[in-house]
Formats: structure tokens, C-alpha cells, sequence
């Protein structure tokens, strides 16, 4: 056997994978980072990189805050900024009745300890987003949100990899593993790799890599839809999204506008592709121009769509397999991973080398999708 | 509200469009033809039917003139024609997104005939973002659509019949040249020479060439040969240009207006977008879609005729068309395929004879090595301002795709779609990865196709609801 022994190996180079390998190296393991295509080719590379705390899943909270911090300092984790701006993140009101909506989240949030969410009235929109449509009546803020670059983002993190002598093998595809005497055997081609831990950080693909380990969980696809215009001169700071509509809108460093807000295309996991649909983006059109008048006549200069797991609950897996011996789980974030990426790793790091995490990632178990039909 | 619905669908209402257009309906299907020009034509009969009844027509010459003929038969023949119409999407199946007069929608068809054409080669050298810089391609649009003849002499740097043809034109209309900087590498005519039996089928066109190099002669034009760097200087727009040649002779001239040309390569974002297969074409230096005998794609009904099938010129765009219309008529049951096959052999023989001639001028006119190793200074991807020396510096780290340059530098991501920059950054990443330039490939294309503003896009969300 003349494959190449690691003390970790994470199957996935998209950023959970790298901030896995990242966290695992700093704690003097020596990792391998095993990716079919080339880092940052799905996911990563096509998020719209939102760094947001603001309206979460209450499980996912208090990992999120801790993120928070480290984005704040992002700097002192991989060297570089990743351009992130803490611009905040609004959650725009268009009724009276949505804007209700928001008041009860607010009080909720009190409830349970939270101070990150405020409400602020039509006066200080107007105020923090000049450009916003006049018919808004008011917002939901998180002024420590923000965003960052993506592809800023990924090269750092592989950076930070890279002086930690993590090795990078691209264009790997595993296709076979075996488990002998505690040690996993990972066989792509003429390649192999053996570790006693292995990180499933696939993506999209994370289900099929759990299938090789023996765990079967239910998880479906997500091919959300991108637009970004030309440049344009400043229009907005915070990040924008609206209550009851499909839409996130942002300018970046460059000045171009980013519109997500998670339409869906069509992803095929087979041929590795996911196709913009038009008459669905139309809708992220519309929304776009009704809040923000100025942007009718600005020209769309790209449409894209990235491929990620989604779960039946919306919440993302990440944890140790039930059954195969020193592999973990995490995957499956649904359409808000990005923010996660840091504490993710971190967490990751603490179980591989310790065997616990001091966060509380129970509810994100791998055993509550397993045994379930697959989710839409 | 339904999308409106054809058997076929063509792009473009060129040379190969329209004799598609004429074709397909002659044997009875429904056809649409959508195009960005406000009249038929494409590029080589531009604004043909205003000029017909002109002067000017006589001036242009005798290739522009059988235009006339066939946008007539084009507009007679039954099809549904979009001018002014930009097509920035196709999904498969086939759905079109198209925008007119700051509306869009959506029309359906069974089967897709793109005959959207070439583009020039873009030239990328120091300068050549200066205002005052154009393509010959683009002034010629002018002299066909308005007369229009610039003011003062202008130099054109370049290779091929394109910058012939036009500085022929142009004398004819009235213009001044004050020069040619003729790009052509030394020993290209022997290396040419070889293809020339092949070419006597041409012999028409061969003379015509001639005749036009003669006319220059005569006109005193002055020419510099072998030019192989070029710089363009101004401030704020261009007056003077440097160049040096092959045998190391340098100069410097004052200018107001450089036309530059190295060659045309087919539009092949549409195909690369709906995930056709493309193959270099290694006298051309571009890639084509790979076609069948009847001009169909990798992709099943999607069909590629005119010089987006490879640069072939008019004579060849027409057959190109009829042939990809017969099969369409065929497919869906309008047209024998006995019948079909019959009327194609008269349509591969006149294809046969319009390409004899392109060994010979691919040989003669191939781009030359400087197009595709500009200096470091030189900006690649003018949308978003790279240069050659900042891709060149990434190119090596990590062997980057052109897809993760793009990532890495932003090239490629403006609003052209990478319709500049792509072959120059494949070229540069080859160089700097010693692989070779087809090895390397080509952008992923995202859509649209063509920019499209926001609320042109919002508009198809009150057009049709999603089900």
C-alpha cells in the first residue's frame, strides 16, 4: 500500500473544507485537502458571500454569533480581510403587516437573550439606504453584518492552508474507501490518501460521499440563482433583503450590484451543472427594481447559479458519523453557509483532535436526516 | 400567457439566415428570425436595401450588390421577422429570451438555427483602448450605413482581405489613407502559395484580391511590411503611433485614427452557453462547434450556419444555411429524406467550392505570433481593466483554468463575457503553463448572452407568472 498518510484528510475544497483543514493544521495535524474539481468550484465560488447573523434559525444563533466575532478579525485567522465590509444586513419591510412580522421576531429575540436584531423605523432606512424605494415602512438591521468577497475569501483561506503546509490535491475525485486496522484508505484514481479522520466537506456532493462511508442521509440540491450588473456608481452600504420576496441585494467593492435571494435554477449533481431559469430569475427582477427604482436601467452582466446540499430542515449537518469511525460531517447549510465558515472549522478541528466540541452542535446531528426519505 | 411558438427558430438574418429563412419555408415550416440590425443583411449586406437605391451601392462593390437580391427574397418568403431584436438567452428545448424596444419575452421553437456570424479577432497592444482606435470591421459599418468617411487620413494596421476590401471602399468613397501597416509575416505568401491549385477554383476571387492590392499601389498609399509590434500614444485619445518590424526597422508616425484587423472568428458563445462541444481549428486559431454534414451541434436540433461554423465567407454561408434548413424540414416531417439528401449533394458542392480558396488564405492571413503575447502593460479584458502582466503572474500559481483566472483576476467578467479577453487568456495561460492553447479551453459562458437591464428582465415576471 503506497498511499500517502495524513493525520486528516477532508474530502470537499470549497471554503468549509479549507476552514476544516485550516483549524486541523493550526492544531499541527497534517492535513490533505482532496478536491474533485479545483477550490472554490461550486458553492464558494458562486455564493453572493453574505456574512449574516440577522433573522437565523434560533438553533443556529449561537454559532453564528461566535462567526460574527470571527469575521470581525478575520484578518488574524488567514492573513487577508477577505473584503469583508461590516456594512450591516436590513431585512426591509413593505407592509404594515410585514413590518408586524418583524416587531415579533424582535420581541422574541429579547426573549431569548439576543441583541443583534433591532428594528428600526421608515425615518432611519431612509436614512441608512437613500435608495430604498419610498413605499418601505420600516426593517429588521443586524449592524454588524455585512459581507465579504468570495473569491477574495477562498484564495486567503487556501493561502492560510498553503503556510500551514496543508497539501491541496485537486482534480481528485474519490471514488472507493476502505477502513483497515483504524486507518481509512482513499482511492482516486492512481491517487491514494490514508488518515484516521476524515472530514466529509462535499457540498452538494456530501451525500453520495457519505454513501461511500456506509452512512445513508437524505439530502437534497439547491441552484441558486445570481444576477450581477454592471458598475455602477454608489448606490447602497448595507446588504438588503425583503420580507415575503425571494431577494438579497448588495453593491460590491467594485460597484457592481448583487442580487440573490435563493430562486431557484435546476442543478443536475451528475453532469456537475446547474442552468439559470429565466422566467423564475424574473422575479428577483422585479423585486430588485420595485425597492430600488435607480437599478431599472442598470444592464445585468451575468446570471449564475451554484449547486449546494439542502436539508429537510434547512439546517446544516455537522458532526461525527454515528457509525464509520473517525469521520466527520459537514455539509448540507442550505443556502447560509458562507457566515459559518470560521466557527465551522473550528468545530470541526475540536472534535477531530479532542473527540468533543464545548459548542452545543446537537441539534445539527448527522442521525436526524438518517433513515429518512430524500428531501426535496 | 404562452410564448409564441415556431418549428424553427433562426439567429441572425446574414447570408446563411436568410437563405435558411428562404429554404425552410420554401418547404412549408413556420419560421422565426430574430436579429439585432434594424434590416436584413448581417454584416457583409449591412443596410443593403436603403444603400440599393443609392450611389453609394456602386461604390461598395459588386459582392455587396447580390445582397440586394436576397433580402428580398428573404422578406417574401413567409418567415416571421424580429428585426432590432437582441437575443440574450436560449434554454434547452427550446426557449429564446429576446428584448425589443426595452421589452422582454420569450419565444418557443422545435429547432434552432444560429447564424449570428463572426466577430473580429480582438488585437490587444499597448494603446489600443485609446478613443481614436476602432476596428475596421466597425468603420466599414459606417461607411455602409451612413456614408460616413472620417474627416482626416487614417492608418490601418492589420492583415487579411477585410482591410483590403475596406481601404479599397474607402478610396472609392472619397477617403484618404495616410498608411498600411501590413502585419503579414515575411515567407506567408510562399507558405501560402502551396495551397493555391486548391484555390484556382477561386480564381475570381483571387483576382479580386489582386486587383484591390493593385488599386492601393497605384493610390500611392504608403505600406510598411511585416509589422509586428504596434503602440499606440495620446494623451487622452490617440496622436502618434510606434511600430517596429520584423527586420528590426522602427518608426513613429503621427496619427489620428488607427484602424486595426487581424482576422474574424465565429460568435461561439451561444453554442458554448447551451453546452455544444467545440474543437480547435488550428488554421484559424479560434475554436468551432463541431458539426455534422448538415451543421448540427453535439446538441440535438441546434444547428450552426455561417462563419459561426467557421470563417468562410458569404459564398460559403449561404450553403451552410440551406443544408442545416433541409435537415430541419426533415426532422419534423416536412421533408423527405431521399428528397433531403438529394438537395443537399448541389449544397456541399457549392460549400466545397466557396472554402477552396480559405487554405490559402488562412495560410496567408493567420494571425501573427505578437497578437497573442501582448506586453506585459497591455490591458487584456477591458471591462475590467487587466492586464496581460497581471494574468501572466497568476497564470503560474496553482496552474489555473481560464475559469479560475477569471475567478482570481475579474477578467472576463464584464459585460462583453470574456468576448475580448478569452483567446488572449487562453493564449497567455498556455504560454505560461507550456501547454498548448486547445488544451486549455474556454470560459464557461454565463448567461445573458447579451446585457439586458433589470427592468427589462422584471418585465417577463408580468408577462408570464410562473405556473
Amino acid at each position: 500500500m503506497n498511499a500517502e498518510a495524513f493525520d486528516a484528510a477532508v474530502i470537499g475544497g470549497g471554503l468549509h473544507g479549507l476552514s476544516a483543514a485550516l483549524h486541523l493544521a493550526r492544531a499541527r495535524r497534517r492535513v490533505v485537502v482532496i478536491e474533485r474539481r479545483w477550490t472554490g468550484r461550486h458553492a464558494s465560488g458562486a455564493t453572493a458571500a453574505g456574512v449574516r447573523t440577522l433573522n437565523r434559525d434560533v438553533a443556529e444563533i449561537p454559532i453564528s454569533l461566535e462567526a460574527m466575532d470571527s469575521w470581525h478579525e478575520i484578518e488574524r485567522l488567514v492573513g487577508d480581510d477577505c473584503g469583508f465590509h461590516s456594512t450591516g444586513q436590513l431585512l426591509v419591510a413593505e407592509t404594515e403587516e410585514h413590518m408586524a412580522g418583524l416587531h415579533r421576531r424582535e420581541a422574541r429575540m429579547r426573549q431569548l437573550g439576543y441583541r443583534h436584531e433591532e428594528i428600526i423605523d421608515a425615518a432611519e432606512l431612509r436614512h441608512l439606504v437613500p435608495a430604498l424605494s419610498r413605499h418601505c415602512v420600516g426593517a429588521l438591521i443586524a449592524r454588524c453584518d455585512g459581507a465579504a468577497d468570495p473569491h477574495r475569501t477562498i484564495l486567503a483561506f487556501r493561502r492560510a492552508c498553503e503556510a500551514q503546509r496543508v497539501v491541496i490535491a485537486e482534480g481528485c475525485g474519490i471514488e472507493a474507501v476502505s477502513h483497515e486496522r483504524g486507518i481509512w484508505l482513499l482511492s482516486c484514481g492512481a491517487h491514494r490518501f490514508q488518515a484516521p479522520m476524515v472530514v466529509n466537506a462535499a457540498g452538494a456532493w456530501a451525500g453520495r460521499v457519505a454513501a461511500l462511508f456506509g452512512d445513508d442521509i437524505a439530502l437534497g440540491v439547491r441552484a441558486s440563482m445570481m444576477i450581477v450588473t454592471e458598475r455602477v456608481a454608489p448606490l447602497l452600504e448595507p446588504v438588503v433583503g425583503v420580507v415575503g420576496r425571494a431577494l438579497s441585494f448588495k453593491q460590491s467593492d467594485q460597484g457592481t450590484l448583487v442580487i440573490g435571494g435563493g430562486l431557484q435554477g435546476a442543478a443536475d449533481l451528475d453532469r456537475e451543472r446547474s442552468t439559470v431559469s429565466f422566467n423564475e430569475l424574473a422575479k428577483g427582477a422585479r423585486a430588485a427594481a420595485d425597492l430600488f427604482p435607480a437599478a431599472r436601467d442598470v444592464r445585468i452582466a451575468r446570471c449564475w447559479t451554484g449547486i449546494e446540499a439542502q436539508t429537510s430542515d434547512r439546517l446544516p449537518v455537522i458532526g461525527a458519523s454515528p457509525k464509520a469511525p473517525g469521520l466527520l460531517h459537514a455539509f448540507g447549510f442550505s443556502g447560509h453557509g458562507f457566515q459559518l465558515v470560521p466557527i465551522v472549522g473550528a468545530i470541526l478541528a475540536e472534535l477531530a483532535v479532542h473527540g468533543r466540541t464545548r459548542r452545543n452542535i446537537a441539534v445539527f446531528t448527522p442521525r436526524r436526516l438518517m433513515g429518512e426519505g430524500i428531501a426535496a | 400567457m404562452t410564448a409564441p411558438h415556431t418549428d424553427l427558430l433562426i439567429v441572425g438574418a446574414g447570408p446563411a439566415g436568410m437563405a435558411a429563412a428562404v429554404t425552410a419555408c420554401s418547404h412549408g415550416l413556420s419560421v422565426r428570425v430574430v436579429d439585432d440590425q434594424p434590416a436584413p443583411g448581417g454584416q457583409i449586406w449591412r443596410a443593403i436595401e436603403t444603400v440599393a437605391s443609392t450611389p453609394r451601392l456602386a461604390r461598395l462593390g459588386q459582392a455587396y450588390r447580390a445582397g440586394a437580391d436576397r433580402a428580398r427574397a428573404f422578406r417574401s418568403c413567409g418567415a416571421v421577422y424580429e428585426p432590432q431584436s437582441e437575443l440574450w438567452q436560449i434554454e434547452p428545448g427550446f426557449r429564446a429570451f429576446l428584448t425589443r424596444d426595452g421589452q422582454a419575452r420569450s419565444v418557443t421553437a422545435d429547432a434552432v438555427i444560429l447564424a449570428t456570424g463572426a466577430q473580429e479577432r480582438p488585437v490587444p497592444f499597448p494603446g489600443w483602448t485609446l478613443p481614436g482606435v476602432l476596428t475596421v470591421g466597425a468603420a466599414q459599418i459606417l461607411l455602409k450605413t451612413a456614408s460616413t468617411v472620417p474627416e482626416r487620413p487614417v492608418w490601418i494596421a492589420g492583415c487579411g482581405p477585410l482591410p483590403l476590401l475596406y481601404m479599397t471602399q474607402l478610396l472609392a468613397a472619397g477617403g484618404q489613407i495616410a498608411g498600411f501597416l501590413d502585419t503579414t509575416p515575411r515567407g506567408r505568401a510562399s507558405a501560402a502559395l502551396r495551397h493555391l491549385p486548391a484555390g484556382l477554383r477561386r480564381a475570381g476571387e483571387l483576382a479580386k484580391g489582386l486587383a484591390w492590392s493593385l488599386a492601393l499601389r497605384r493610390a500611392g498609399i504608403p505600406i510598411i511590411r511585416h509589422v509586428t509590434d504596434l503602440r499606440a500614444e495620446g494623451d487622452g485619445r490617440v496622436e502618434r503611433l510606434r511600430y517596429r518590424t520584423e527586420d528590426g526597422r522602427e518608426g513613429e508616425v503621427t496619427a489620428e485614427v488607427l484602424l486595426v484587423h487581424e482576422g474574424l472568428v465565429p460568435s461561439i458563445h451561444v453554442p458554448l452557453a447551451l453546452g455544444c462541444t467545440v474543437e480547435w481549428h488550428p488554421a484559424q486559431h479560434c475554436y468551432v462547434p463541431l458539426l455534422d454534414g448538415w451543421g448540427e451541434t453535439s446538441q440535438a436540433n441546434l444547428f450552426v450556419a455561417g462563419d459561426g461554423a467557421g470563417i468562410g465567407g458569404a459564398e460559403a454561408a449561404e450553403p451552410r444555411g440551406r443544408l442545416a434548413a433541409l435537415r430541419v424540414a426533415t426532422r419534423l416531417g416536412k421533408l423527405d429524406a431521399v428528397r433531403a439528401e438529394r438537395a443537399a449533394k448541389t449544397e456541399r458542392a457549392a460549400l466545397a467550392r466557396a472554402l477552396a480558396l480559405r487554405p490559402f488564405l488562412d495560410t496567408l492571413y493567420g494571425p501573427r505570433a505578437q497578437v497573442f503575447a501582448p506586453a506585459d502593460e497591455t490591458l487584456v479584458c477591458r471591462c475590467e481593466e487587466v492586464t496581460a502582466g497581471a494574468l501572466r503572474a497568476r497564470a503560474v500559481e496553482g496552474r489555473p483554468g481560464p475559469n479560475q483566472l477569471k475567478a482570481f483576476t475579474r477578467a472576463g467578467m464584464g459585460p462583453c463575457q470574456g468576448r475580448q479577453c478569452g483567446y488572449t487568456m487562453a493564449h497567455i495561460v498556455a504560454a505560461a503553463q507550456n501547454r498548448k492553447v486547445e488544451e486549455v479551453g474556454f470560459f464557461r459562458i454565463r448567461p445573458p448572452l447579451k446585457p439586458v437591464t433589470l427592468g427589462e428582465l422584471a418585465c417577463l415576471d408580468q408577462r408570464e407568472p410562473a405556473a
